[in-house]
């Protein structure tokens, strides 16, 4: 996983909520087996046409908003199926940020194990977000994880919340199964305990 | 301190919480698939790791596998790829795999309580969503991501934020043909499809009580479906004797110590939850959903909203954008609507009992012209069960196709999906865009309903339909 370092990128804007997984990448590109390569296929049913062509009715079709790493978007973005083929398909497309009032559980989760990150703000802010990049499309936003600080040219700046380990994997690009392999021990134990608790289980 | 159900398996669970990490629970079961696991499994090989505990796993493929003619080579090259690759992958690390031609295939949410895997009181994952069905049982049961799955594979545990806990009440008695997915849809209706976010739910009141263990399975496995991370339910009576005598349900000694143990887990008289929602059972009509997220539902007696009725910008923005997609116009009397398709099947309704209830309503009548009506069995287990009982007959006299297990229609992945256009009547979870096919059309409804409105052509109250 890459480091998650401060930059200034294109806010590229949805006003949609309650997207589901199954739009972010639809069922047919489930059955890869590698994790790679699914950014061609984000929003697949939105973005293209029955021919293959652009949709150009589709939001992120539009060009100003090309190369954007930030993806600002309505309440519970990410609802519905577990598969992580959703924050695969959003990061290998380019966006590293996502800016929203809620996240559906499992998918938040998901975003932080491939390098992105999910930012909850109040629905004013989002508002002001989102009427930001309405009346300026291809505005550039600043996101400093570090931090943990948001800054627009409209002067929409912010601080945003993020659990102090999920921020270390972050910026680090660490692994959590090592960090969860230093704990091996304990976790022997507990096993030992698990075994005469519930013996069943071991039967 | 009086404790929660949930938080009596977290505190049993805990492994270690360590300064400034999230705390790690520990894993019991774990449950897979072909579609989430092939991923976590290269991680595993990249990183020169290992199953721990492979005999935690119990591994189906359900998602991709057709469910007709399955006797012939997947047709499609990269489905039977995922296949090939998840029966290697069982192989190389000594797992429990009931694979597509196992006589205990089926849907892994099926598959798992019929040989009694899931006890109450467990920590249970899967890559899949709807592994919130296991909470029927009183085990805390939740899915994952692909990066999780490895997780689990690798340490047996996963680091965890602890859940809010939600009381969902559901007070007096159902009316008859009202079932455990009217529960499901009644209680997404109310608190909507993020009113769970955050919680785990815990479903309580004399209506919970009185439902069968697979109503419950119901119940627990749309818990997803209002943002919850898991729905759980108090083991009983129902729970001890469903368990009993399955293959890895404990026995003798182990018995006793298993029962003491379960009869602990209850939520203790006046722990406290963090939201309390109550219903009452008797004011639930048979659901029939009208939009593209589980949450735009109505009773059936009901009309389909516009978007005006709506007092906020978000819900009427997203009622018209429903109303476009599923081609509905408001104030349309739900029982108005004609359907196309009908899919009995799935985790959520593809048990024994649901495919009595739509058997004891099909009996003696014919799928309405143009209608296509699919049964789909949970498992092979469930497809044996009905044949013994001669549902099958019913279905097939009555104009339906008889079909072998999978998720099928469910996420449409196997071939079998809508057309553009097309309207289903489904027993499945979820009615997005595009979840049946491209252009699908879904209204999620209980089996009984599935089944009336095959043969009416349109949906049709349950309660009055002869």
């Amino acid at each position: 996983m890459q480091p998650y370092k401060k930059h200034e990128s294109i806010a590229a804007l949805m006003n949609r909520s309650n997207v589901d997984t199954d739009q972010i990448i639809p069922k047919q590109f489930l059955k890869k087996v590698e994790r790679s390569g699914f950014g061609k296929h984000l929003f697949h049913d939105w973005r293209f046409n029955d021919d293959g062509s652009d949709n150009a009715e589709f939001e992120l079709n539009k060009a100003v908003f090309k190369g954007a790493k930030i993806l600002v978007v309505g309440d519970n973005f990410g609802c519905g199926s577990s598969r992580e083929h959703a924050p695969w398909a959003i990061a290998d497309y380019g966006f590293n940020t996502i800016i929203s009032t809620s996240y559906a559980d499992i998918f938040f989760n998901n975003c932080f194990k491939n390098g992105i990150l999910p930012i909850k703000v109040e629905k004013e802010l989002l508002d002001s977000l989102m009427a930001e990049i309405a009346v300026n499309e291809g505005v550039r936003f600043t996101v400093d994880l570090e931090n943990q600080k948001v800054s627009t040219p409209a002067g929409n700046d912010f601080s945003f919340d993020i659990d102090p380990f999920r921020k270390e994997n972050l910026l680090n690009g660490l692994d959590d199964i090592g960090l969860t392999l230093k704990h091996v021990e304990q976790i022997d134990r507990y096993e030992a305990k698990h075994r005469q608790t519930f013996p069943w289980l071991w039967a | 301190m009086k404790k929660t159900m949930y938080e009596k398996i977290w505190d049993s669970h805990l492994v270690v919480d360590p300064v400034g990490q999230a705390p790690l629970l520990y894993v019991d079961r774990h449950l897979m698939h072909e579609v989430t696991s092939p991923q976590a499994f290269e991680g595993l090989r990249l990183a020169k790791r290992k199953v721990r505990n492979p005999h935690s796993i119990l591994a189906t493929m359900d998602h991709c596998v057709p469910t007709k003619n399955r006797e012939l080579p997947i047709a499609d090259p990269i489905a039977r790829k995922q296949i090939e690759v998840m029966a290697e992958n069982c192989r190389d690390n000594g797992l429990n795999l009931y694979d597509m031609k196992n006589p205990n295939n089926g849907v892994i949410h099926v598959v798992v309580p019929e040989h009694g895997f899931v006890h109450p009181g467990m920590v249970v994952v899967c890559g899949d969503s709807h592994t919130a069905t296991h909470g029927a049982f009183g085990s805390l049961a939740f899915g994952i991501g692909t990066s999780e799955v490895e997780h689990v594979m690798a340490t047996q545990t996963l680091p965890q934020k602890k859940s809010k806990t939600m009381r969902v009440q559901v007070n007096g008695q159902l009316s008859k043909y009202c079932s455990a997915k009217d529960i499901a849809l009644a209680i997404i209706g109310k608190i909507g499809t993020a009113g769970g976010t955050g919680y785990v739910i815990e479903y309580a009141g004399d209506a919970v009580k009185a439902l069968t263990m697979e109503g419950r399975m119901t119940l627990c496995n749309m818990a997803i479906e209002a943002g919850a991370r898991a729905g759980l339910v108090a083991p009983d009576e129902k729970t001890y004797e469903y368990l009993k005598g399955r293959e890895y349900a404990p026995a003798g000694a182990n018995w006793d110590l298993a029962l003491a143990y379960w009869q602990s887990l209850p939520s203790d008289e006046g722990a406290e939850f963090d939201a309390v929602v109550t219903l009452d059972a008797a004011d639930i009509a048979p659901q029939v959903s009208w939009g593209t997220s589980p949450e735009q539902v109505v009773g059936v007696n009901g009309l389909v909203p516009s978007p005006e009725s709506f007092d906020n910008e978000i819900k009427r923005k997203a009622c018209e954008s429903a109303l476009a997609y599923m081609g509905l116009t408001p104030n349309t009397k739900i029982t108005d609507i004609p359907i196309d398709f009908v899919f009995i099947g799935s985790c959520t309704n593809g048990r024994i009992e649901d495919f009595r209830i739509a058997a004891e309503i099909t009996r003696g009548t014919k799928v309405a012209k143009g209608v296509t009506a699919i049964a789909v069995p949970g498992s092979y287990q469930v497809k044996h069960q009905a044949e013994q009982e001669g549902l099958d007959r019913i279905f097939i006299d009555a104009g339906w196709e008889w079909r072998d297990p999978g998720c099928s229609m469910c996420l449409a992945m196997n071939g079998d999906e809508l057309k553009k256009g097309q309207r289903s009547a489904s027993t499945s979870n979820r009615n997005f865009e595009g979840r049946q096919g491209k252009g699908g059309r879904t209204h999620l409804v209980s089996p009984a309903m599935a089944a009336a409105a095959a043969a009416a052509g349109h949906f049709v109250d349950i309660r009055t339909f002869n």
